[in-house]
């Protein structure tokens, strides 16, 4: 037989408590693990654990929504979070090279994290910026109307902050 | 009106994101400053619609319209403007190509005239985190007429009467919709709005929340009453952090008001609602997939019926609108279906709302009545491609609709014609395409989108939107042959044909509107292995010139991967086994030496 697996993760007293506002709700699975993923930055297969125990549901149940859903992640994203729109209107003006030409200055791939855990990167669903386009965001600051060549300056506002 | 003057200040996503906040700070600093807080209010409201021009300061009662308007502009638009009476002309809107070059307030300008505003009414007007502002703008007085003054049957009639058709993208008739929920005996039923505006390039449904979503909640308690449901959800994309907070502020408030919650205004009726959030799944704004993750599950759509109005949420009936949709129900209570029926055409009734995007000068959110056409829309409203290059082609309906091309420009927009074009009505994303833009990458650029979000229940949609894909990317590298053409069309058949749900049933739209549109690009592609407009990068090569090369290395110099060879004043040359084509060597050249073919 298998060896259970056991949870290893003590949860903040706010998870903890939003969880338990949660619970005897139905239908509750994705809020949580949307505030799961809020305070960890993903979800960290410990916590999915957790969450198996407390609601009384199978991890692979767990594993399934969040495998669905491109929103959540099972890697733990980099310090700084660069996501390039890729919604038609930024794609039509020229999303796909910012992010080849952010893949090259920091020699990551898509979904990729740099190897220091400073930078990730993620392609991302429209952001509803379009008359920005194309547009990007770090940790959530906008950057819009964006040239490659305003890149390298962009990138050195946060290379060795947070 | 206790003011003098009212400042108010664009709080959309788009504006929000170039420092609207700061602006907004600073011009309450800078009336502090000069002593006027008692005749100046300064708001912060929802989208104005003329993003491209954002952040947008609008001043009444002068209606003088600022753009792109900067934190540091505070003081002098206050000093000038307001304490002087002198406008800031250097910030004000200029209109191009008008007689004068002359500048233009709100209601001159040539983006808003042809534009009319039901859903986006108080979009820009009100302060969305205020409910007094919503309801001195008859804010919850349909709701009142409703419990007060009508049957549930009364309200179905006026709906009926309004030929209002839901705005998500199908049109299907809401009064029959909610007749059939309100027939079915259930002890509970539900009212689920969908806000889990997926389509890429679309925001109409986010700036509604953002900017107005007390008209939402009022729809949705009004849906409650008739068809009988005490509790309502709003399935909301995650990624719009902004019009989640003013959806809470603003259930918050009309909890306070006794507008939602138990016995509602004093009556029999109680209502209340809960916000749930998606998690980025395109299939989810599909009715029956939205409902299995508002359950907490992965969102995968099952056959209908039972439709989700007899059988929904939990198994009990659920009746869904989407947001614009929602939005135009307070107004059609208050001024009656007759008098909604006489805006749009015969079968098309009201408004739409347009996120008008791509190559087109002013990008925005705009709400036309249904009839409009398209040359209006882009021409006049929009004020026409950048740069002086021509229209190509529009896209409604994002990975679910087609093309419309030139020669269809004065086609009148609504569902019929759009599908008889090939295309749909869609949520509202248009885009519109300029003579750069190859529509045999643009109608890829959809199908890795369903094909990502395909959930993979259903083979035809799984297996054939691979497939499609795969000859796609073949035409684009110039690997194909003729014959593909009737193989995509095959399994674009079956695809439409057999597909469980509108995600699969749609996703062939783009490529199917594509090839009978554009068949001629299409085969240059195939035959010639040429991209007539220049973005398919397997097709093409740079190359230079060897007669107008003088050597100068900055090409060299540019170069990422370094390919590119030379002495110095003499000819360079590309090596092209290398190259990436990225074009920075063509756009650096300053002796056109670089051509592209």
């Amino acid at each position: 037989m298998f060896e259970k697996e056991e949870a290893k993760v003590k949860l903040s007293t706010d998870l903890k408590s939003f969880i338990d506002l949660w619970k005897n709700k139905s239908g509750n699975l994705i809020m949580i693990l949307h505030r799961v993923q809020q305070e960890y930055g993903y979800v960290p297969r410990e916590v999915a654990l957790e969450l198996s125990k407390i609601l009384d549901v199978p991890l692979a149940k767990i594993y399934g929504v969040v495998t669905f859903y491109h929103f959540f992640k099972l890697t733990k994203p980099g310090k700084n979070q660069i996501a390039v729109c890729m919604g038609t209107a930024c794609y039509l003006k020229g999303g796909e090279d910012i992010i080849l030409e952010i893949e090259r200055l920091l020699g990551l791939p898509v979904n990729g994290t740099t190897e220091d855990g400073e930078f990730s990167l993620d392609a991302v669903r429209c952001i509803g910026c379009c008359g920005l386009a194309p547009v990007m965001t770090i940790n959530g600051e906008v950057f819009g109307k964006v040239k490659k060549d305003m890149l390298p300056d962009i990138i050195a506002k946060f290379k060795g902050k947070n | 009106m206790a003011y003098r003057n009212y400042v108010l200040v664009c709080g959309g996503t788009g504006c929000e994101s170039s420092s609207a906040d700061q602006i907004f700070k600073n011009l309450i600093n800078e009336v502090d400053a000069a002593g006027m807080s008692d005749q100046v209010q300064v708001l912060k409201t929802g989208c104005f619609g003329f993003c491209e021009q954002g952040p947008i300061v609008k001043i009444l009662p002068e209606q003088a319209f600022y753009v792109q308007v900067k934190p540091e502009d505070a003081k002098e638009i206050i000093q000038e403007h307001v304490v002087k009476g002198r406008r800031v002309d250097r910030l004000q809107y200029k209109e191009e190509n008008s007689a004068s070059g002359a500048i233009t307030d709100t209601e001159g300008m040539k983006f808003y005239q042809k534009q009319y505003r039901i859903v986006l009414r108080n979009c820009g007007i009100i302060d969305p985190e205020k409910i007094d502002e919503y309801i001195a703008r008859d804010g919850y007085a349909a709701l009142e007429k409703v419990l007060f003054d009508m049957t549930p049957e009364q309200v179905i009639d006026e709906l009926k009467k309004s030929g209002l058709r839901g705005r998500g993208g199908a049109g299907f008739p809401t009064w029959m919709k909610w007749n059939f929920s309100k027939q079915v005996e259930s002890d509970q039923k539900y009212i689920v709005c969908n806000a889990d505006e997926g389509d890429p390039g679309a925001y109409m449904d986010r700036s509604t929340l953002e900017g107005d979503p007390h008209s939402v909640l009022e729809a949705m308690a009004i849906a409650g009453f008739t068809c009988g449901a005490n509790q309502g959800y709003i399935y909301i994309r995650a990624e719009y952090p902004l019009a989640i907070d003013r959806l809470k502020i603003a259930i918050k408030q009309a909890k306070e008001y006794g507008l939602l919650g138990e016995n509602i205004l004093g009556s029999k009726f109680s209502f209340d609602i809960e916000i749930r959030l998606g998690a980025g799944a395109f299939v989810c704004g599909e009715e029956t997939a939205l409902l299995a993750s508002l359950e907490g599950n992965r969102g995968m759509p099952i056959p209908r019926p039972p439709f989700p109005a007899v059988k929904g949420l939990w198994g009990k009936p659920t009746v869904i609108n989407n947001v614009e949709t929602n939005a135009n129900i307070p107004v059609i209570i208050l001024k009656g279906g007759d008098w909604y029926s006489k805006i749009g055409t015969a079968t098309s009734k009201g408004t739409k709302v347009f996120a008008l995007t791509g190559k087109i000068k002013n990008s925005g959110l705009i709400e036309v009545p249904m009839g409009i056409t398209l040359r209006e829309i882009v021409y006049d409203i929009g004020g026409g491609i950048p740069g002086g290059k021509k229209f190509k082609a529009a896209q409604s309906g994002g990975p679910s609709g087609g093309v419309i091309t030139a020669e269809h420009l004065d086609t009148p927009i609504d569902y019929e014609n759009l599908s008889k074009l090939g295309s749909i009505m869609g949520s509202g994303g248009l885009i519109v395409m300029d003579e750069d833009d190859c529509m045999v990458d643009f109608a890829k650029f959809y199908l890795e989108f369903t094909v990502d979000e395909s959930c993979g229940k259903c083979a035809p949609c799984r297996i054939g939107g691979k497939q499609l894909f795969g000859l796609l990317e073949k035409v684009t590298k110039g690997t194909a042959v003729v014959e593909d053409i009737q193989k995509m069309r095959d399994i674009s058949l079956a695809m439409q044909k057999a597909s469980l749900c509108g995600l699969g049933q749609t996703a062939p739209n783009p490529v199917l509107s594509t090839i009978n549109n554009f068949y001629d690009e299409y085969m240059a592609h195939i035959n010639d292995a040429k991209c007539p407009s220049g973005k398919c990068k397997d097709l093409m090569s740079y190359e230079i010139l060897s007669d107008k090369c003088v050597g100068c290395t900055l090409c060299a110099r540019k170069c990422p991967v370094n390919c590119i060879s030379g002495e110095k004043q003499k000819p360079h040359v590309i090596d092209q086994s290398k190259c990436i084509k990225c074009g920075e060597c063509y756009a650096s050249c300053k002796f056109k030496a670089i051509t592209l073919g």
